[in-house]
Protein backbone atom coordinates (compact mmCIF):
# COMPACT_ATOMS: atom_id res chain seq x y z
CA UNK A 1 0.00 0.00 0.00
CA UNK A 2 2.78 2.32 0.83
CA UNK A 3 4.42 1.76 -2.56
CA UNK A 4 1.23 2.48 -4.45
CA UNK A 5 0.89 5.74 -2.63
CA UNK A 6 4.43 6.65 -3.56
CA UNK A 7 3.77 6.43 -7.34
CA UNK A 8 0.07 6.96 -7.94
CA UNK A 9 0.52 7.63 -11.67
CA UNK A 10 1.94 4.17 -12.36
CA UNK A 11 -0.90 2.32 -10.76
CA UNK A 12 -2.14 -0.59 -12.88
CA UNK A 13 0.48 -0.06 -15.55
CA UNK A 14 2.48 -3.06 -16.68
CA UNK A 15 5.81 -2.53 -18.30
CA UNK A 16 7.60 -5.07 -20.50
CA UNK A 17 11.30 -5.24 -21.19
CA UNK A 18 10.79 -6.59 -24.70
CA UNK A 19 8.02 -5.42 -27.03
CA UNK A 20 4.98 -7.66 -26.94
CA UNK A 21 4.55 -10.01 -29.84
CA UNK A 22 0.89 -9.83 -30.63
CA UNK A 23 -0.51 -11.69 -33.62
CA UNK A 24 2.89 -12.81 -34.85
CA UNK A 25 2.11 -16.50 -34.39
CA UNK A 26 2.99 -18.49 -37.46
CA UNK A 27 0.06 -19.76 -39.44
CA UNK A 28 -0.13 -23.55 -39.37
CA UNK A 29 -0.35 -25.38 -42.64
CA UNK A 30 -0.79 -28.88 -43.93
CA UNK A 31 2.60 -30.08 -45.04
CA UNK A 32 1.12 -32.70 -47.38
CA UNK A 33 -0.95 -30.16 -49.25
CA UNK A 34 1.95 -27.75 -49.47
CA UNK A 35 4.50 -30.24 -50.69
CA UNK A 36 2.10 -32.23 -52.86
CA UNK A 37 2.45 -35.58 -51.11
CA UNK A 38 -0.49 -37.78 -51.99
CA UNK A 39 0.37 -41.06 -50.35
CA UNK A 40 1.79 -41.49 -46.87
CA UNK A 41 4.04 -44.50 -46.62
CA UNK A 42 3.78 -46.69 -43.54
CA UNK A 43 7.19 -48.18 -44.37
CA UNK A 44 9.05 -45.05 -43.29
CA UNK A 45 8.81 -44.94 -39.47
CA UNK A 46 11.28 -42.04 -39.19
CA UNK A 47 8.91 -39.80 -41.15
CA UNK A 48 5.85 -40.95 -39.23
CA UNK A 49 7.57 -40.11 -35.95
CA UNK A 50 6.99 -36.44 -36.76
CA UNK A 51 3.30 -37.04 -36.06
CA UNK A 52 3.75 -38.85 -32.75
CA UNK A 53 4.43 -37.59 -29.27
CA UNK A 54 7.03 -39.05 -26.95
CA UNK A 55 4.73 -41.84 -25.84
CA UNK A 56 4.11 -42.86 -29.44
CA UNK A 57 0.59 -41.42 -29.57
CA UNK A 58 -0.68 -39.72 -32.71
CA UNK A 59 -0.61 -35.94 -32.35
CA UNK A 60 -3.87 -34.06 -32.91
CA UNK A 61 -4.43 -31.92 -35.99
CA UNK A 62 -4.56 -28.78 -33.90
CA UNK A 63 -0.87 -29.25 -33.12
CA UNK A 64 0.52 -30.54 -36.41
CA UNK A 65 -1.73 -28.44 -38.65
CA UNK A 66 -2.45 -31.38 -40.95
CA UNK A 67 -5.68 -31.18 -42.92
CA UNK A 68 -8.44 -33.65 -42.10
CA UNK A 69 -7.94 -35.64 -45.27
CA UNK A 70 -4.27 -36.24 -44.56
CA UNK A 71 -4.73 -36.71 -40.83
CA UNK A 72 -6.83 -39.75 -41.68
CA UNK A 73 -4.08 -41.04 -43.93
CA UNK A 74 -1.39 -40.35 -41.33
CA UNK A 75 -3.44 -42.26 -38.76
CA UNK A 76 -3.83 -45.19 -41.13
CA UNK A 77 -0.11 -45.25 -41.95
CA UNK A 78 0.84 -45.08 -38.27
CA UNK A 79 -1.53 -47.93 -37.43
CA UNK A 80 -0.14 -50.09 -40.22
CA UNK A 81 3.39 -49.38 -39.06
CA UNK A 82 2.44 -50.32 -35.51
CA UNK A 83 0.93 -53.60 -36.64
CA UNK A 84 4.15 -54.53 -38.41
CA UNK A 85 6.26 -53.55 -35.38
CA UNK A 86 7.89 -50.69 -37.27
CA UNK A 87 6.51 -48.33 -34.61
CA UNK A 88 5.68 -49.14 -30.98
CA UNK A 89 2.12 -49.08 -29.66
CA UNK A 90 3.28 -47.74 -26.30
CA UNK A 91 6.66 -46.40 -25.32
CA UNK A 92 8.47 -43.80 -23.30
CA UNK A 93 11.04 -41.31 -24.52
CA UNK A 94 10.77 -42.11 -28.19
CA UNK A 95 12.68 -39.02 -29.31
CA UNK B 1 -7.69 -57.23 -61.14
CA UNK B 2 -6.49 -55.19 -58.21
CA UNK B 3 -3.06 -54.31 -57.01
CA UNK B 4 -2.12 -55.48 -53.56
CA UNK B 5 0.81 -55.16 -51.27
CA UNK B 6 1.68 -57.66 -48.58
CA UNK B 7 4.33 -57.65 -45.88
CA UNK B 8 5.04 -60.55 -43.58
CA UNK B 9 7.47 -61.15 -40.75
CA UNK B 10 9.12 -64.56 -40.34
CA UNK B 11 10.63 -65.83 -37.12
CA UNK B 12 14.34 -65.07 -36.69
CA UNK B 13 15.14 -68.69 -35.76
CA UNK B 14 15.13 -69.74 -39.43
CA UNK B 15 18.30 -70.18 -41.43
CA UNK B 16 18.75 -68.14 -44.60
CA UNK B 17 17.81 -71.09 -46.80
CA UNK B 18 14.69 -71.88 -44.79
CA UNK B 19 13.65 -68.24 -45.00
CA UNK B 20 14.08 -68.09 -48.78
CA UNK B 21 12.20 -71.38 -49.11
CA UNK B 22 9.27 -69.97 -47.12
CA UNK B 23 9.21 -66.80 -49.22
CA UNK B 24 9.17 -68.95 -52.36
CA UNK B 25 6.30 -70.96 -50.92
CA UNK B 26 4.14 -67.85 -50.53
CA UNK B 27 5.13 -66.60 -53.94
CA UNK B 28 3.97 -69.93 -55.32
CA UNK B 29 0.62 -69.51 -53.52
CA UNK B 30 0.25 -66.19 -55.35
CA UNK B 31 1.24 -67.44 -58.79
CA UNK B 32 -0.86 -70.62 -58.44
CA UNK B 33 -3.95 -68.53 -57.78
CA UNK B 34 -3.54 -66.35 -60.84
CA UNK B 35 -1.53 -63.63 -59.16
CA UNK B 36 1.14 -61.65 -60.93
CA UNK B 37 4.10 -60.69 -58.74
CA UNK B 38 5.29 -57.18 -59.60
CA UNK B 39 7.90 -56.56 -56.99
CA UNK B 40 9.57 -58.36 -54.16
CA UNK B 41 11.75 -56.81 -51.48
CA UNK B 42 13.67 -58.53 -48.77
CA UNK B 43 14.36 -56.17 -45.87
CA UNK B 44 16.43 -58.76 -44.05
CA UNK B 45 16.57 -59.24 -40.31
CA UNK B 46 15.11 -56.18 -38.58
CA UNK B 47 14.57 -55.24 -35.00
CA UNK B 48 10.92 -55.20 -33.94
CA UNK B 49 9.56 -52.13 -32.15
CA UNK B 50 8.02 -54.42 -29.54
CA UNK B 51 8.37 -58.16 -28.86
CA UNK B 52 6.05 -60.51 -30.77
CA UNK B 53 5.87 -64.10 -29.49
CA UNK B 54 8.86 -63.29 -27.26
CA UNK B 55 10.99 -62.44 -30.29
CA UNK B 56 12.75 -59.14 -30.80
CA UNK B 57 13.79 -59.51 -34.45
CA UNK B 58 12.24 -60.83 -37.62
CA UNK B 59 12.77 -61.29 -41.36
CA UNK B 60 10.63 -58.80 -43.27
CA UNK B 61 9.50 -59.49 -46.82
CA UNK B 62 7.40 -57.23 -49.00
CA UNK B 63 5.61 -58.48 -52.12
CA UNK B 64 3.57 -56.33 -54.49
CA UNK B 65 1.22 -58.33 -56.67
CA UNK B 66 -1.78 -58.08 -58.92
CA UNK B 67 -4.74 -60.42 -58.80
CA UNK B 68 -8.41 -61.07 -58.15
CA UNK B 69 -9.75 -60.22 -54.67
CA UNK B 70 -10.14 -63.91 -53.78
CA UNK B 71 -6.39 -64.34 -53.85
CA UNK B 72 -6.01 -62.33 -50.61
CA UNK B 73 -8.06 -64.84 -48.63
CA UNK B 74 -6.01 -67.73 -49.97
CA UNK B 75 -2.76 -65.97 -49.14
CA UNK B 76 -3.84 -65.06 -45.62
CA UNK B 77 -5.01 -68.61 -44.94
CA UNK B 78 -1.56 -69.79 -45.98
CA UNK B 79 -0.02 -67.25 -43.59
CA UNK B 80 -2.18 -68.42 -40.71
CA UNK B 81 -1.37 -72.07 -41.35
CA UNK B 82 2.36 -71.41 -41.31
CA UNK B 83 3.68 -70.92 -37.81
CA UNK B 84 6.91 -69.42 -39.18
CA UNK B 85 4.93 -66.25 -39.94
CA UNK B 86 4.62 -64.10 -36.85
CA UNK B 87 2.90 -61.08 -38.40
CA UNK B 88 1.42 -60.15 -41.79
CA UNK B 89 -0.38 -57.28 -43.47
CA UNK B 90 -2.12 -57.26 -46.85
CA UNK B 91 -4.01 -54.38 -48.38
CA UNK B 92 -5.18 -53.05 -51.71
CA UNK B 93 -3.19 -50.20 -53.24
CA UNK B 94 -5.29 -47.20 -54.24
CA UNK B 95 -4.23 -45.07 -57.18
CA UNK B 96 -1.98 -42.82 -55.10
CA UNK B 97 -0.36 -45.77 -53.39
CA UNK B 98 0.21 -47.48 -56.75
CA UNK B 99 1.85 -44.32 -58.08
CA UNK B 100 4.03 -44.14 -55.01
CA UNK B 101 4.97 -47.81 -55.29
CA UNK B 102 6.13 -47.37 -58.88
CA UNK B 103 8.21 -44.35 -57.90
CA UNK B 104 9.66 -46.12 -54.89
CA UNK B 105 10.63 -49.09 -57.02
CA UNK B 106 12.41 -46.82 -59.51
CA UNK B 107 14.29 -45.05 -56.70
CA UNK B 108 15.37 -48.32 -55.15
CA UNK B 109 16.49 -49.70 -58.49
CA UNK B 110 18.52 -46.56 -59.21
CA UNK B 111 20.12 -46.79 -55.78
CA UNK B 112 21.01 -50.43 -56.29
CA UNK B 113 22.48 -49.69 -59.69
CA UNK B 114 24.52 -46.83 -58.27
CA UNK B 115 25.80 -49.08 -55.53
CA UNK B 116 26.65 -51.78 -58.06
CA UNK B 117 28.47 -49.24 -60.24
CA UNK B 118 30.44 -48.02 -57.27
CA UNK B 119 31.36 -51.54 -56.36
CA UNK B 120 32.42 -52.17 -59.96
CA UNK B 121 34.44 -48.95 -59.98
CA UNK B 122 36.13 -49.96 -56.75
CA UNK B 123 36.99 -53.30 -58.30
CA UNK B 124 38.37 -51.61 -61.41
CA UNK B 125 40.56 -49.45 -59.23
CA UNK B 126 41.71 -52.40 -57.22
CA UNK B 127 42.43 -54.51 -60.29
CA UNK B 128 45.22 -52.40 -61.91
CA UNK B 129 47.01 -52.15 -58.57
CA UNK B 130 46.97 -55.89 -58.28
CA UNK B 131 48.28 -56.21 -61.83
CA UNK B 132 51.11 -53.78 -61.10
CA UNK B 133 52.06 -55.59 -57.97
CA UNK B 134 52.09 -58.97 -59.58
CA UNK B 135 55.15 -58.47 -61.85
CA UNK B 136 57.09 -56.92 -58.96
CA UNK B 137 56.41 -59.95 -56.86
CA UNK B 138 57.70 -62.08 -59.67
CA UNK B 139 60.84 -59.97 -59.98
CA UNK B 140 61.68 -60.19 -56.32
CA UNK B 141 62.19 -63.94 -56.11
CA UNK B 142 64.15 -63.77 -59.35
CA UNK B 143 66.50 -61.17 -57.83
CA UNK B 144 66.92 -63.29 -54.76
CA UNK B 145 67.74 -66.31 -56.83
Amino acid sequence: MAQEQMRPNNQGEIRYLTPLSVDTRKKKYCRFKRSGIKYIDYKDPEFLKKFLNEQGKILPRRITGTSLKFQRRVAKAVKRARHLALLPYVTDLMK
Amino acid sequence: MNKYETVFILTPVLSDDQMKETVEKFKKVLTDNGGNIENEENWGLRKLAYPIENKNTGFYTLIEFEGEPTIVDKLETAYRRDEKVIRFLTFRLDKYAAEYAVKRRAVRKAKQEAAAQEAAAAQDEAAPVAVEEAPKAEEAPAAEA
